[in-house]
């Protein structure tokens, strides 16, 4: 993330957006060094206590006092680069951008600007009204809704911080395949006529709203804002995430899960995507549960479809888009995603040895 | 007196945008009569994409996240 960029945009430089400028740079190095001192701290935390190091007990204490600081920074940093960036986008914009665009390079498009593109959960449907109704194609605006809960800056951090930066980039790159070509896929089938009745007869034209020129301090802003509300938001999530973790990688003995999660059990990833359907978690709860699945010799692949199945196919977010989609179309977009992550599941356990 | 409508299906950013308008209208002393749009159609009529979006006198003026007071201010003293 380069604050230089960010800083050359700005329409002028006054002096107060250099003292932000300066205060977040050395806000920066002051998380490097803090960053750089945890594991000793947390090694000392672990001899302070009066529990032996190479017990179990001692383990998942180990475990849970390296972790928590870790994941909590490293989240920190990821949810500001990410709310910095995000200050160049509005789903206005994006909607622009994808208004008439064709299907293929639009399912591309969408899938991108869905992990870029700010909008809280709540807007999901005014989102997808407004896109449909502007004339973005169906399959492209289902590209950008599937894409932006599966990509998003909990996971991807999370996944950063806990299994390292191949699987992060793996998970980045995986979670896009999936939203594009299940987006293309939806648009080929051409289920304009399942939508509700209402939303397919509405035509409106984007409202002619003033673009908003942020300074370079209200990008800073917008980015502390960002790590203010969702971390503050996921926070007892993840420390939950780690004890269940802790608790995996102390007392679970190793190879107990290879069988049921190892890449010998052809059901495993079939049963995984299942099993993650009804469930509902933000990334924060199931990431610190996956290091530890892993850790104990769950496959990757079978870890990678149920964190996917749990984030981006979740009952409460079919509830609310009952409003706007007929049974049948939620129906296809379930099997769809459903077949997508599937795909990518065995396709990761084939490849990765 | 402004007619200020606050479009949003009711979360709670909408609930503060609403309170937000109230406190800048009061400071300023300008009268305002603030109405809540929950009907998503009603929402996606105005040609928003993303909510709370805040209409004033019948002009979209703002649609996406929370607005800033002085923002607020500088559309209702208008």
């Amino acid at each position: 993330m380069s604050i230089e960029t960010v800083s050359g945009r700005a329409p002028q430089a006054a002096p107060s957006s250099a003292k932000w400028i300066v205060a977040t740079l050395a806000a920066l190095t002051l998380w490097g060094l803090v960053y750089s001192q945890l594991p000793a701290f947390s090694e000392w935390l672990a001899r302070s206590l009066p529990v032996q190091p190479d017990s179990q007990l001692g383990a998942a204490i180990a475990f849970f006092a390296y972790d928590t600081p870790k994941v909590l920074m490293l989240l920190a940093l990821v949810v500001f680069a990410m709310g910095l960036v995000r200050s160049f986008f509005s789903p206005e914009k994006t909607r622009a951008l994808l208004a008439g665009k064709r299907e293929g390079i639009g399912n591309v498009l969408a899938g991108g600007l869905g992990i870029l593109t700010p909008f809280c959960s709540c807007s999901a449907v005014p989102l997808f009204i407004g896109f449909v109704s502007a004339g973005v194609p169906l399959g492209v605006t289902f590209s950008f809704l599937i894409a932006a809960p599966m990509v998003n800056e909990v996971a991807l951090g999370l996944l950063f911080a806990l299994v390292g930066w191949k699987v992060a980039l793996v998970y980045l790159g995986f979670g896009l395949g999936v939203a594009i070509v299940s987006g293309w896929v939806i648009g080929r089938l051409h289920l304009e006529h399942w939508l509700q009745d209402w939303v397919r007869n509405l035509r409106t034209t984007a409202a002619d709203l003033q673009p908003q020129r942020l300074s370079t301090v209200e990008r800073i802003k917008a980015g502390i804002e960002a790590v203010h509300e969702i971390v503050g938001k996921v926070w007892p999530w993840i420390i939950a995430g780690i004890a269940v973790g802790a608790f995996i990688h102390g007392f679970v003995p190793a190879g107990l899960l290879t069988s049921a999660m190892g890449r010998g059990a052809w059901w495993s990833v079939p049963a995984a995507v299942l099993l993650g359907i009804p469930m509902y978690s933000n990334a924060a709860g199931v990431i610190p549960v996956v290091e530890a699945l892993i850790g104990k010799g769950a496959a990757l692949g079978t870890v990678l479809a149920f964190m996917m199945s749990v984030i981006a196919l979740s009952l409460p977010e079919m509830i609310i888009l009952r409003k706007v989609l007929t049974i049948r179309l939620i129906a296809v977009f379930i099997g769809v995603v459903g077949s997508g992550i599937l795909a990518v599941g065995i396709l990761f356990n084939a490849l990765f040895h | 007196m402004k007619d200020v409508k606050v479009l949003g299906p009711g979360c709670k950013r909408c609930l503060t945008t609403a309170a937000m308008v109230q406190s800048e209208a009061d400071k300023l002393g300008v009268p305002v009569k603030i109405e809540k749009v929950t009907d998503y159609a009603a929402i996606a009529g105005y040609g928003i994409a993303a909510t709370p979006g805040i209409v004033i006198d019948g002009k979209v003026v703002h649609a996406g996240g929370l607005p800033k007071p002085e923002d607020l201010a500088q559309w209702l003293a208008a």
